[in-house]
C-alpha cells in the first residue's frame, strides 16, 4: 500500500506529471513574457525520454559511485516530500511532519553539491560551492518564515497548518515574501541561479552529468517546480481544500504562486554569490526577524492583524 | 510507410527522442563571428527555435547537436576531437558556413585542417552524420533547415 502511494498517487508518477505540467507552464510563460510562442506542452517530457536514451558518460577523474548515486538521492527526497506535502493536503498528518519536510526539502540541493562536487570538473566543484552558500544563505530566512507561520496556526502540524490562511496579517505577508525568495532561491530561478549559471559556469554542477543521470536531475528539479509551490501554499495559503469546489480554487492558489515565481524569474538579473549571501542575511534575515517578532506580539497582546 | 522489412522501419526511440528535443552546444572554431551571430538569430523571437525544442546549452555532454561553426585551424583541431568525445550519442554534427562545409574564403589559407566532415572521417575515424549549411554567413531558414534534414537522416538511420 505504501509502496504503491510512494510510486503512484501522491508520491512519484503524481508529482512528475504535475511538476513536467507545470514546467511547460513556467517554459510557455517566460516565452510569452518574452514575445515567442514557446514549447509544446509535452515538451518537457520529450527532454525527459530523450535524455534518457542518450549514452552515460563518467568523466575520468570522477568518483563513480558517488556520480551516479547523487541523482538518485535527490530524487528520494522530492518523492518522499511530495508524498508528505500531499497527504497533509488531504487531511492525514503526523507530529512533526513539518520538520522531515524541511529536511526532505534540502535533499536535492545536497543531491546537486554532492554530484556537483563528485564530477572532478573545476568548474562544477565551483558551481556545487556556490550551492553550499547559497543554502547557508536563504535557510534559515525560510525556516524563520516558516516559524511564523506556526505561531498565526498554533500547531506544527501540517495539516493545521494547511487549515490556516497565516498571510492575513502584517507578519504573515512579510513571511510570505521572505519565504517566496527562499523558494526561488531552492529552485534555482534567477535572480539566483547563481549556482546553475549557464551564461558563466555552464550549468556548474550539472556539467559533467549526461543521460539518465541528468534526466534524473531534471526530474527532480520538474518535481520540485510543483512541491515548492505547494509547500508555500500549504503554510501560507492554506493549502487545497478537497471538498467541493476547493480543489479549484486550491489550483487557481497554486497557478498564482506558479506565476509569480516564473514573473520573478523573468523579470531580475543573476545576482552574484556575495550579493545574494549579502541579501539574505542582512534582508532577509532581519525581516524574517521582524515578522517573527510581530507575531509574537501579536500572540502575546491579541492583536490579530498583527 | 509503405515497402521495406518491419525491422528496417521500426522507429528508434533514442533517435526519436533527439528529434524531439535536440539540444546544441555551439562550438566556435576559427569563425569571423558571422555565423555565430546568425546562430544567435535562430534564438530571438523571430525564429523562435524553442518551438522545436531546441536550446542551447553549455556543456558538450548534455548536446544532441554539435554546431561548429567556422574555418577549424591546427590549434582547434585536438580541442574539436576531445569535445566530439565527450558528447554522448547519438547525436550530429552541423559543419556551419561556407567555412566549415567546404573551406571558404580561407582555402588557400597555411593554418586550416580541412573541412569539419573530412576531419570528422579521417581524423576522428566515426561515421557521425554531418550537415553542411552552405553560406556565408547561412540564413537562420538555412539553420533550422539544417538541424531538420540532419535529425531526418538519424531517424532514418536508427
Ligand atoms: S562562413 Fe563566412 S560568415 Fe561564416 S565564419 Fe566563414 S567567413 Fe565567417
Amino acid at each position: 500500500m505504501v509502496i504503491l502511494e510512494l510510486i503512484f498517487y501522491p508520491g512519484m508518477l503524481f508529482a512528475a506529471v504535475i511538476g513536467l505540467l507545470s514546467s511547460w507552464f513556467e517554459r510557455r510563460v517566460s516565452a510569452l513574457v518574452q514575445w515567442r510562442v514557446g514549447p509544446p506542452h509535452l515538451q518537457p517530457l520529450y527532454d525527459l525520454i530523450k535524455l534518457a536514451g542518450k549514452e552515460t558518460l563518467v568523466p575520468l577523474g570522477a568518483n563513480r559511485g558517488l556520480f551516479l548515486l547523487a541523482p538518485v538521492l535527490g530524487f528520494a527526497g522530492a518523492t518522499l516530500a511530495s508524498l508528505i506535502l500531499w497527504k497533509a493536503n488531504l487531511g492525514r498528518s503526523f507530529l512533526g511532519d513539518l520538520i522531515v519536510l524541511l529536511y526532505l526539502l534540502v535533499l536535492p540541493s545536497l543531491s546537486v553539491i554532492l554530484g556537483g562536487l563528485a564530477s572532478g570538473n573545476p568548474v562544477s566543484i565551483l558551481g556545487a560551492s556556490r550551492e553550499i552558500k547559497l543554502v547557508l544563505a536563504y535557510e534559515v530566512s525560510l525556516v524563520l518564515a516558516v516559524i511564523v507561520a506556526i505561531l498565526k496556526a498554533d500547531s506544527i502540524l501540517l495539516s493545521k497548518l494547511g487549515n490556516t490562511i497565516s498571510i492575513g496579517s502584517l507578519s504573515g505577508v512579510i513571511a510570505f515574501f521572505i519565504a517566496l525568495l527562499a523558494i526561488q532561491a531552492k529552485l534555482g530561478f534567477a535572480p539566483f541561479d547563481i549556482a546553475e549559471a549557464e551564461t558563466e559556469i555552464m550549468a556548474g554542477p550539472y556539467l559533467e552529468y549526461s543521460g539518465p543521470p541528468l534526466a534524473l536531475f531534471k526530474l527532480t528539479q520538474v518535481m520540485m517546480l510543483f512541491i515548492l509551490p505547494l509547500f508555500l501554499m500549504t503554510i501560507f495559503l492554506g493549502g487545497i481544500d478537497f471538498r467541493g469546489l476547493g480543489w479549484l480554487w486550491g489550483l487557481l492558489k497554486y497557478l498564482g504562486v506558479l506565476l509569480a515565481i516564473i514573473l520573478i524569474k523573468n523579470t531580475n538579473p543573476r545576482l552574484r554569490i556575495d550579493q545574494a549571501i549579502r541579501f539574505f542575511w542582512r534582508y532577509g534575515l532581519g525581516l524574517a526577524l521582524l515578522a517573527l517578532i510581530l507575531a509574537l506580539i501579536g500572540d502575546r497582546v491579541g492583536i490579530r492583524w498583527l | 510507410m509503405g515497402s521495406g522489412g518491419s525491422n528496417s522501419k521500426r522507429l528508434n526511440w533514442r533517435a526519436w527522442g533527439v528529434t524531439k528535443s535536440p539540444w546544441v552546444y555551439h562550438l566556435a572554431t576559427g569563425t569571423c563571428n558571422n555565423c555565430d551571430i546568425e546562430l544567435l538569430d535562430c534564438l530571438t523571437p523571430r525564429y523562435d527555435v524553442e518551438r522545436f525544442g531546441i536550446k542551447l546549452v553549455g556543456s558538450p555532454r548534455h548536446a544532441d547537436v554539435l554546431m561548429v561553426t567556422g574555418m577549424m585551424n591546427r590549434k582547434v583541431l585536438p580541442r574539436f576531437i576531445e569535445i566530439c568525445r565527450q558528447v554522448p550519442k547519438p547525436y550530429i554534427i552541423v559543419a556551419l558556413g561556407a567555412c566549415g562545409a567546404n573551406k571558404g574564403i580561407f582555402h588557400n589559407s597555411y593554418n586550416t585542417v580541412g573541412p569539419v566532415e573530412r576531419v570528422v572521417r579521417e581524423v576522428l575515424k566515426e561515421d557521425t552524420i554531418v550537415v553542411n549549411v552552405p553560406g556565408c554567413p547561412p540564413k537562420p531558414e538555412a539553420i533550422i533547415l539544417g538541424v531538420v534534414k540532419g535529425l531526418k537522416l538519424l531517424l532514418e538511420r536508427g
